[in-house]
């Protein structure tokens, strides 16, 4: 897994609650066998018209967002199945980070195994922030994630929780099965038993 | 004397390893795989030079892609047909029992576990799929992982977790007629929201749980990821072992006795606390029909389309409008004056026999209305044969239902079958997600009871007026 330490990118604010992974990838680009080429269907339904071009009204079209890697968005984000289909296709895009008052459970532990850092933050900041996005063209982030912070182009600093754990394994791309591995004595003593 | 949960039963007894400054590795017993999740999960075992640890504690079926017409044909989809192909390969690669396309054990990963016997009381239960939370209904704990996690389990049978909170919700009282466990779980789903049990562990508790079969439980505690929790549980007791009891891969003899007298430890000590608890009565609940593009967004059959102007909140108010305009519905519309296209009786929340069973008993004697297309699609090629041997199959043709092979079908529409844009299906499946059994079909999430009526009045009715 690519490591992650700190970034710095473009916001992009998507002013929806409770956006379910169907929406995210939908299911007909569930029957790829292959971990890769799903940022291109992300947001499939939403993104683009019935003959196939982009939707112009859809956020992640407009001009000024194009290249923005942190995405804004309502509470329980991730919500429904749990494809690992959708951080891959977040991921593929281009996103690191993933700002919203809170996560769906299953989404949120597929996108520590991917290296996407699932941020929540009060409904009152990221209400502030995904305001700034949409008055600030070109508005960015940056988030340092060995002090836990996000910080805004003004300095201010908003601090978010996050398990030692994932930290540790964001941080330092670990794989994870390794790390479980190195217990296999206790894995077979368990079986043991 | 020490109390706890069930819930803190099961965690404590698969705990590999539990010290304070580590995550906990949880012991999984069993593992069930299919085709759409796993194949990057096996890839990446083969990329690192790791093997399946217990293919003899994994089992593998078909179920989200598979077509539900005559199995005799080729499959028409290419991509789906190799999905399934890489299934089978990885398979025989790996050494796991799979239950496949042509095998008379195939059907949906969430019926045919506890219909083998594979799914028991107090294991621990993975599946790269979120409704894994239906087997907690016979008292294990069970939940949906990702394909990251699917290939941990693969390569350790472990999983490195953290302990959730745990929730219980108990539903005392007795149901009232027409009121089925679909429409329990739907309720509480709109009471708390369709995050208010995120991330926990739910154990449903209660006089009206405990009077519930099997089957229902598993309908009650399928939903439960659709509450955001991890997974859903119900206590063993006599109920469950009567209906574990004969099953494939059930303990047997003095085997089967001493597994019981193991279970009967599992429940929920007397005094033991859950981090919170919901309380409901069974008499308030009615038929429930959803009318938005989330399962919390439900009413009683009695209700009508709300106002985004009455949401408490601006969030809510936008989710309405967006939900409103997507299902082409105007606030204060009574839901029996909605009007449908399809009825869907299926999935892995209402496709065994006593929900093909409570189904037929209202399309008997009757006609789907016209311009309404209704199918039927056992969740199981055992539901399937044991619904033909008891006629059920003649019962819904001669209505004008269209009997399929088993599978997820238009629960989420992988395979062929699919609503159309602008379609309004009645469905007994879990999500009534935009696009969720096809782009821009419109879908309302019922009991088969009245997914059954709806297909013969060809709109919503009160089950409980249905003569």
């Amino acid at each position: 897994m690519e490591a992650f330490k700190e970034h710095v990118g473009f916001v992009v604010p998507l002013d929806r609650i409770n956006v379910d992974t169907d929406q995210i990838i939908p299911k007909q680009f569930l029957k790829r066998i292959e971990r890769t080429g799903f940022g291109e269907f992300l947001f499939n339904d939403w993104r683009y018209l019935e003959n196939g071009d982009p939707n112009p009204e859809f956020v992640l079209n407009l001009p000024r967002y194009a290249g923005a890697s942190i995405l804004i968005a309502g509470a329980n984000f991730g919500c429904g199945s749990s494809r690992e289909h959708a951080p891959w296709a977040l991921q593929q895009y281009g996103f690191k980070a993933i700002l919203a008052p809170s996560f769906a459970d299953i989404f949120r532990n597929n996108c520590y195994k991917n290296g996407i850092l699932p941020i929540a933050l009060s409904a009152d900041v990221i209400t502030a922030l995904s305001q700034a996005a949409q008055n600030t063209k070109g508005y960015q982030l940056m988030i340092d994630l060995e002090e836990q912070s996000v910080i805004c182009p003004d300095g201010t600093a908003h601090t978010f929780d996050i398990g030692d754990f994932e930290k540790y394994c964001l941080l330092n791309g670990l794989d994870e099965i390794g790390w479980t591995l190195q217990y296999e004595a206790d894995i077979a003593a368990f079986e043991n038993r | 004397m020490k109390t706890q949960t069930m819930y803190e039963k099961i965690w404590e007894a698969h705990l590999v390893r539990a010290s304070a400054d580590e995550v906990p590795i949880l012991y999984i017993d069993t593992h069930l795989v299919h085709e759409v999740t796993s194949p990057q999960a096996f890839e990446g075992l083969r990329l690192n030079n790791r093997k399946v640890r217990r293919p003899d504690q994994t089992f593998a079926t078909m179920d989200h892609n598979v077509p539900t017409t005559d199995r005799s044909l080729p499959i028409a989809d290419l991509i789906a047909a190799k999905q399934m192909e890489t299934l089978a390969q990885n398979c025989a690669e790996f050494d796991i029992p799979l239950y496949d396309i042509d095998s008379p054990e195939q059907g949906i990963v969430h019926v045919i576990g506890p219909e083998l016997g594979i799914t028991q009381p107090g294991t621990t239960i993975v599946c790269g799929d979120s409704h894994t939370s239906t087997h907690g209904a016979l008292g294990a704990l069970a939940f949906g992982i990702g394909t990251s996690e699917i290939e941990h389990v693969l390569a350790t049978q472990c999983l490195l977790q953290q302990k959730s909170e745990n929730f219980e919700i108990r539903i005392d009282g007795i149901l009232p007629y027409g009121v089925t466990a679909k429409d329990i779980i739907l309720a509480i789903i709109g009471h708390i929201g369709i995050d208010g049990g995120n991330g926990a562990v739910v154990e449903y508790t209660g006089s009206a749980i405990r009077a519930l079969s099997i089957e229902e439980r598993m309908t009650v505690c399928n939903m439960s990821i659709e509450a955001g929790a991890r997974a859903g549980m119900i206590a063993p007791d006599d109920t469950t072992y009567e209906y574990i009891a004969g099953k494939r891969f059930a303990p047997k003899g003095e085997d089967f006795d001493a597994a019981v007298e193991r279970w009967k430890q599992l429940p929920t000590d007397e005094g033991a606390s859950y981090d919170r608890t919901l309380q409901l009565n069974a008499a308030d609940i009615a038929p429930q029909v959803t009318w938005g593009t989330n399962p919390g967004m439900v009413t009683d059959v009695t209700g009508r389309i709300p106002d985004p102007a009455d949401m408490a909140t601006a969030d809510e108010k936008t989710a309405t409008e967006h939900a409103l305009a997507y299902m082409d519905l105007k606030p204060g519309t009574a839901i029996t004056d909605i009007a449908v296209d399809r009825v869907f009786i299926g999935s892995c929340t209402n496709s065994r026999i006593s929900d093909l069973r409570a189904a037929a008993e209202v399309a008997k004697g009757r006609k789907v209305a016209e311009n309404v297309n209704a199918m039927v699609v056992p969740g199981s090629q055992a539901v399937k044969r044991q619904a033909e041997a008891e006629g059920l199959d003649e019962i819904f043709r001669a209505a004008g239902f269209e009997w399929r092979e088993a599978g997820c079908s238009m629960c989420l529409g992988m395979n062929p079958d699919t609503l159309s844009p602008g379609q309004r299906c009645a469905s007994t499946s879990n999500r009534n997600f935009e696009g969720r059994q096809g782009k821009g079909g419109r879908t309302h999430l019922v009991s088969p009871q009245m997914a059954a009526a709806t297909a013969v009045t060809g709109h919503f009715v009160d089950i409980r007026n249905f003569q």
